[in-house]
């Protein structure tokens, strides 16, 4: 009886999982694109995914993380491609085997937002490095994403460039938050913060509260995306075939028009570069 | 802050509106949570139960142990989780990683120690009331065990319910393991926790606020059962 | 010694103390039985043998060590000195489960009447169908109540549902604790008929309580403790009319005994 009833358990268990389990992987042709929080949160990935979709019958499931965490994702292999923004990260990806080949998608830029009071007076200022002493200067309170992220990565090397030991701030006026963009703007919002965010994610935010746009245009400001096609050779789990599909949709001329036709209040948030790809 | 009325309003029309992919994501986040929780009683109450009515050297051990893991941070099983579950881990023959299968199995680690320590708690209660009867009848161990469990059936429910609002409530692991893929492994919590870093604070709140009438819903009826079947069996 | 004295005294009519020429009779055999929890002693050195044909009645004033020795006769603790034998076997699993015990408190599954029936049943591999228990529910006037939950029965009927169930197990030894402290007298009475019933039928009874008039009713032999010690062991009339020990007359008497 014993055994009867623990052969029975056993089922329920069995059963329950599979009930889980089972619309998952009936499911048809998928791949997981390790991505970042930008394309995903602003809405961009939910607009041309569908047409991808349309066309190939391939699902394609994003995981919106930081570039770093993406990149070390990838890395273990729980991903088919890579669709991330920070240029030397990728390169070094590809460099050390684990990605296949990098190409450029599109670009849009990052932006330094602040309080509308502005106690640091970069408003209007389109050298990035400038503003970024004058906060510095000001002791302003910045938030960082401190995450390893794209944008995090983009933000230290301006602050290198413009000669400001931020370590040294850390605790201080330069706050580290660890965490997303959106966590980050949220925290810059409550403390009246400035931050570096790309501006698609800026536009699509909706908790700006007393926050704005107050330095952009700075060529260093520019914020490059692409694209890679995790190494099979490393990982023989890799849907090499559905992935290239998807790099080819995405790098060719439907889905770069899909990529421009893609506005958030009238506004473009990435523009399509893939034709200038040089690699 | 006028989020907050905002969220009660987008609540309320979220829930009238009856939004296809928000009933998609409470239908993923009950699916994955009462699998868990199956799985979790499935393995936890017996070894509980075992617990209770045991003595070896080791049990006071074991039990601190359980009782630990009873507020293990749901990011550690996450992360733990995922690093057995990824395609570089031991388990990623399994391609279980970004699927609600993983959330599961990251929920029931989460709440098999809370049913493990819940119920030894409870079933030792009523074990200092049934042994020296169990001992005069030479009740077998399984035997004794299965009866404690069945006795204890009203008080194990509130363990369930305990560890439902666990699982129900945690983003931490699920958003590591399911990786918050919309239409897959999208829940409650991590489309919470989307919302907030979207800045939409009064979607995030009104989402919470229905996540919160789905475990009030939950919880009213296990306890609404409880109460009727406790008064047809005992006082 | 004191209590071996007592125990000359009271074995004539006693079955001879070595039951082995007596095979169809049984014997409860305790030799230098002690028993102490944390060196505070409960039980010192008792000896006696109770035969297997008598209704025993076990008395004394509180803290005596009634419920203890009862405990230790039916296995539940081990003593810390000493043997008991039933039909010269050490009490163990299997002797146990020819015993049964009813507690003062009855202990019942929180189920129906006749799932606690069943319960008990099942253990031993018993018929458990409900005609088939109905007859042990009728014995105790239980069989309106077969599918009460146990828990919500009164005092009594929750007592008459313990003793049915220890009698369920055709027990050979039936240890019963203040079966009928606080209980109605109508429950008193079938108890009490009950267990002189079941004591014509050949089970051996044991029972322990503080009613020296229940004690009068059903007592066919009187184990009197005091502080631990068997302080007499004698035939109920002898005892009742004549008690030999001092700390026995003091009881009777209703004197305070400390």
């Amino acid at each position: 009886m014993l055994r009867k009833t623990a052969f029975s358990l056993a089922f329920i268990a069995a059963a329950a999982l599979h009930w889980t389990i089972a619309p998952a992987s009936a499911e048809e042709r998928f791949i997981v694109v390790q991505s970042t929080t930008s394309t995903a949160n602003s809405g961009l990935l939910d607009a041309i995914l569908p047409k991808f979709k349309d066309k190939t019958g391939i699902d394609v499931r994003v995981v919106a993380v930081g570039t770093g965490q993406a990149i070390k994702n990838a890395t273990n292999g729980d991903g088919d491609v890579l669709f991330v923004h920070a240029k030397s990260a990728e390169e070094k990806f590809v460099a050390d085997g684990w990605g296949v080949k990098r190409r450029d998608v599109m670009y849009n830029d990052f932006v330094i937002v602040g309080p509308k009071g502005d106690p640091a007076g970069i408003k209007g200022m389109d050298e990035a490095t400038e503003a970024l002493k004058k906060i510095a200067e000001a002791g302003a309170p910045f938030a960082s994403r401190g995450d390893d992220s794209g944008t995090h990565k983009k933000e230290l090397s301006l602050w290198k460039a413009a000669d400001v030991d931020v370590a040294h701030a850390s605790g201080d006026w330069y706050r580290e938050t660890g965490s997303g963009m959106g966590a980050t703007l949220n925290t810059a919002a409550g403390m009246g913060a400035y931050a570096l965010t790309d501006r698609a994610t800026w536009i699509s935010f909706k908790n700006k509260s007393e926050l704005a746009i107050l330095a952009e245009g700075d060529d260093r400001l520019f914020n490059q995306y692409g694209v890679i096609l995790v190494n099979p050779e490393k990982h023989a789990a890799v849907k090499a075939d559905e992935g290239n599909a998807f790099i080819d949709w995405l790098t060719g001329p439907e889905g770069q028009q899909a990529i421009a036709d893609y506005k958030l209040e009238g506004q473009q948030l990435f523009f399509p570069n893939a034709d200038k790809a040089t690699n | 802050m006028q989020d907050f009325g905002s969220a009660f309003g987008l609540a309320f029309e979220l829930i009238v509106g009856f939004d296809t992919d928000l009933l998609a994501i409470v239908g993923l986040s009950l699916r994955v949570t009462f699998a868990a929780l199956l799985i979790s009683c499935l393995i936890g109450l017996p070894i509980g139960a075992a617990l209770a009515v045991s003595s070896f050297p080791g049990r006071g051990a074991l039990v601190v142990t359980f009782n630990t893991m009873m507020g293990l941070p749901p990011v550690v099983v996450g992360l733990l989780a995922y690093m057995m579950l990824s395609n570089a881990g031991p388990l990623g023959v399994l391609k279980l990683l970004y699927t609600p299968g993983a959330m599961v199995i990251a929920q029931t680690i989460l709440v098999t120690p809370i049913v493990v320590a819940l119920s030894r708690q409870m079933i030792e209660d009523l074990n200092k009331e049934y042994a020296e009867q169990f001992r005069s009848l030479v009740v077998p161990f399984p035997t004794a065990m299965a009866a404690l469990l069945w006795d204890a059936r009203f008080a194990l429910a509130t363990v369930a319910l305990a560890g439902f609002g666990r699982a129900i409530a945690e983003v931490g692991a699920v958003m590591i393991v399911g990786g918050n893929i919309n239409h897959v492994t999208r829940v409650m919590t991590t489309a919470i926790a989307l919302e907030t870093s979207k800045g939409d604070l009064a979607l995030a709140l009104a989402l919470g606020i229905i996540l919160l009438i789905i475990a009030m819903a939950v919880n009213a009826a296990v306890q609404g059962i409880n109460a009727k079947a406790r008064r047809n069996a005992y006082a | 010694m004191h209590d071996a004295a007592a125990l000359r005294e009271v074995l004539p009519r006693a079955v001879p103390r070595r039951a082995i020429s007596n095979v169809g009779h049984h014997t409860l055999s305790v030799r230098n039985l002690s028993f102490a929890i944390d060196g505070h002693k409960i039980l010192k050195n008792i000896s006696f043998d109770l035969p297997g044909d008598e209704l025993t009645v076990l008395m004394g004033p509180n803290g005596a060590g009634k419920s203890v020795l009862l405990r230790l006769l039916h296995g539940l603790i081990a003593p810390s000195n000493g043997t008991i034998l039933w039909n010269g076997e050490p009490i163990d699993r299997s002797i146990r489960k020819i015993q049964a015990m009813v507690f003062q408190k009855p202990v019942l599954l929180r189920r129906s009447v006749l799932s606690n029936l069943r319960f008990v049943m099942g253990l031993r591999g018993l018929a458990k169908s409900r005609s088939e228990l109905q007859p042990i529910l009728k014995r105790l006037h239980l069989e309106a109540l077969a599918d009460r939950p146990a828990r919500l029965l009164s005092g009594g009927e929750q007592q008459r549902l313990a003793l049915a169930r220890a009698l369920a197990l055709k027990p050979k030894i039936l240890f019963l604790d203040e079966p009928c402290a606080n209980l109605d007298p109508a429950s008193v009475q079938l108890i009490e008929d009950t267990i002189k019933q079941e004591k014509v039928q050949g089970t051996k009874i044991i029972l322990v309580t503080h009613d020296i008039l229940q004690a009068r009713r059903l007592a066919e032999q009187l184990v009197f403790l005091h502080r631990g010690e068997v302080a007499e062991i004698t035939p109920a009339d002898i005892f009742f009319d004549a008690p030999t020990s001092k700390e026995a007359r003091a009881y009777l008497d209703g004197r305070i005994l400390i």
